[in-house]
């Protein structure tokens, strides 16, 4: 397992996200706009998140809808600019002004969506679309070399090279996701961004192509960002989980650690919504409230509304992420030994 | 004792330009008084066509080609739309995925329930009001008396579901039929719906027919299971004993393929394939093509649930032909 041989601390990791925020600035009807002089609320979508992943391993960016994970895919993988932070690959900062769109690092990276139906042009074959980025990047000396890489590709994700010819919409849903697998790999890359790969899939479905994802993650030595909401594909294929709550970090652990040992008084709330298959009958603590509207994210801590151990510092203060045994956590109680 | 929903041989088939689509076909099941059915298959497998069967809301050219539903002893298929309208409602209930498509935009949520509770009940306007109150502070809505005038798009996904549920059960029904209800919820908002409809089926003494595709859900709640797969019932029996023994392959490689927390595999086991289409159900047992068990028999020949040696767990599964007719 990759996980088992734990990278030595002197190679710098692969991916080192620095205090990364992303704000939106919200449209305002025009009228208000011009007699209310009423300024645009700002969504703060992603605030303040710093986190690094190593070489070979999974980061998982766990937590509910509008909890900023998938902002933090698309700034990382460029299809957002980040309003304030840094991301560093490879040692580098993606985000060097002086630099337009580093197309190096952009080959190294490449990105799998949600929803495998949406993800892929029905009007292309699916050769053309596992082509696309080797033909951007140029990456092919000829047709020939073009035409053999795909077929290669194919085969690497359980396809055969025959399915080349045909249209996404003669695939399933779970072969489609194949195809989008194919494609994020067709440019060689070492890093990938997985947005709910598997939440569009049916579950016997969703086993295949977690299975796929780790053996190519074993024998091509990748490296992926994984964002879900399921814990239990989480606990499956992570190495680390970061867990997230309107747009900042409240935990970041190691697998074990923060699905054993869980801190943060959110993550032990996730970790108690998750089903028991087992059936033990096991009671749970009653889970209370929702997550606020995010253009009025509460003071303070923002989770303090439905937590259990809020103090009056919770309600005034942020708190800020200190490492406290293993893990990351951003929160008073924690801190002050509360929990 | 007759149970209070009884579904015979039910076929439900969709004429279209090429043939006739057999979506759900053979399939039986009953649902006693207060109990929870939970109906589990992956998309296309057929369970929410048979509960919309059932509720009589089966989109046309959808029809119910063969086989019998039979509520409290009355047969439902076949009754005319104004009859089975008055009983939809008032005996069964209905709760969907998407609570924003299933309350009315333009009309208050007071104004919806003091309809549904003047529609099937005796209560004047003003006592179906104050009932309308009751019910929102039975499901959970913190501030009833003021929310009650509030419109649906002023309540958050969570809210307006517990408003869903308020509706489904406002004439006490005996059955609910709960399709997907909290598929579009977040995790944190699902485990509240859950108990929320677990206390009140259990005060009510309310049946549900639960349909999803979340064994987790499933497992919260229900007291028995109908696993669906290709428009079939593969097994059903009581929760405990399809969750921890299954019986059916098909059901066994489900069970397996599910990640579970506490548990450290490398790789899940799957189920090779997928569920095929409609149009190319293959002859025999459906499942075959993708049975690590299968035989000559299951190519050629349907089988039927059948018992499997457990009491009241039944699976259609040849393997359990031979132990019975071994005695």
């Amino acid at each position: 397992m990759a996980n088992a041989t734990p990278t030595p601390p002197t190679s710098p990791p692969l991916l080192r996200v620095q205090e990364l925020s992303k704000y939106f600035v919200l449209s305002v009807p025009w009228l208000s706009r011009i007699f209310g002089r009423l300024s645009p609320p700002i969504l703060r979508a992603v605030d303040g998140v710093s986190f690094e992943i190593q070489r070979g391993q999974t980061f998982a960016l766990v937590g509910e809808s509008g909890c900023g994970k998938s902002t933090v895919a698309r700034v990382i993988v460029g299809l957002y600019y980040p309003t304030a932070g840094d991301i560093y690959f490879q040692g580098k900062s993606l985000e060097d002004p002086s630099v337009k769109s580093p197309p190096e690092s952009r080959t190294r990276m490449q990105m799998i969506f949600q929803d495998p139906y949406a993800s892929l042009d029905p009007r292309w074959r699916v050769r053309d679309i596992i082509a696309e980025p080797i033909r951007t990047f140029h990456l092919a000396k000829n047709r020939f070399e073009l035409g053999e890489r795909v077929s290669e590709l194919l085969l690497q994700v359980g396809l055969s090279p025959s399915d080349g010819e045909k249209y996404p919409h003669e695939f399933s849903g779970g072969q489609r996701q194949r195809i989008s697998i194919a494609r994020a790999l067709s440019s060689h890359p070492d890093f990938l961004v997985c947005d709910e790969p598997t939440s569009a899939l049916d579950v016997s479905v969703q086993a295949q192509i977690l299975n796929l994802m780790k053996e190519l993650q074993r024998r091509l030595g990748l490296t992926y960002l994984f964002i879900s909401h399921n814990l239990a594909v989480v606990n499956h294929i992570s190495d680390h989980v970061g867990v997230m709550y309107l747009g900042r970090l409240c935990e970041v652990a190691p697998k074990r650690t923060l699905f054993n040992q869980p801190q943060h008084p959110y993550t032990r709330l996730l970790l108690d919504t998750i089903p028991d298959l087992n059936l033990s009958g096991r009671r749970r603590q009653p889970v209370t409230g929702e997550v606020p509207n995010p253009i009025h994210p509460p003071s303070g801590c923002a989770f303090h509304p439905r937590c259990f151990a809020a103090g009056e510092r919770c309600r005034a203060e942020k708190p800020m992420p200190r490492s406290s045994k293993d893990s990351i956590v951003a929160c008073h109680a924690v801190e002050e030994g509360r929990l | 004792m007759t149970a209070l929903l009884e579904v015979d041989r039910l076929r439900i088939e969709f004429p279209t330009r090429r043939g006739i689509l057999v979506a759900v076909d053979d399939v039986s099941f009953s649902i006693e008084e207060g109990e929870v059915l939970g109906v589990v298959g992956e998309s296309g497998a057929g369970k929410s066509v048979t509960g919309a069967a059932v509720i009589g809301l089966l989109e046309p050219p959808g029809r119910i080609g063969r086989g019998d539903i039979r509520f409290e002893g009355r047969q439902l298929n076949g009754l005319p739309h104004e009859v089975m309208r008055r009983i939809r409602g008032a005996k069964i209930g209905a709760i969907f995925q998407d609570p924003l498509t299933s309350l009315n935009p333009i009309y208050s949520i007071g104004r919806q329930l003091t309809e549904t509770l003047t529609t099937h009940t005796d209560l004047s306007p003003a006592q179906a009001r104050s009932r309308a109150i009751d019910l929102l502070n039975e499901v959970g809505i913190p501030a009833a008396e003021r929310r009650v005038d509030s419109y649906p798009h002023e309540f958050s996904g969570g809210m307006r579901q517990r408003v869903v549920i308020a509706l489904a059960i406002c004439a006490n029904p005996r059955l609910i039929i709960a399709d997907e209800p909290t598929t579009a919820l977040d995790v944190s908002i699902q485990a509240q719906i859950i108990g929320l409809l677990k206390d009140l089926c259990h005060e009510h003494r309310t049946a549900i027919m639960l349909i999803t595709h979340d064994m987790g859900v499933i497992a919260e709640m229900s007291d028995r299971v109908a696993v669906m797969y290709a428009g079939r019932i593969a097994e059903i029996g009581p929760l405990q004993d399809v969750v921890k023994s299954p019986k059916h392959p098909y059901t066994v490689g489900l069970m397996d393929s599910i990640p579970k927390v506490g548990q450290e595999k490398d790789q899940l086991s799957h189920i090779r394939g997928a569920m095929p289409r409609l149009q190319e159900i293959p002859p025999g047992c459906p499942f075959h093509p993708r049975c690590p068990q299968a035989f000559d028999r299951c190519q050629v020949e349907r089988p039927d649930l059948m018992d499997t040696g457990h009491p009241r767990q039944t699976a259609s599964c040849w393997k359990y032909a031979r132990t019975a007719s071994h005695g």
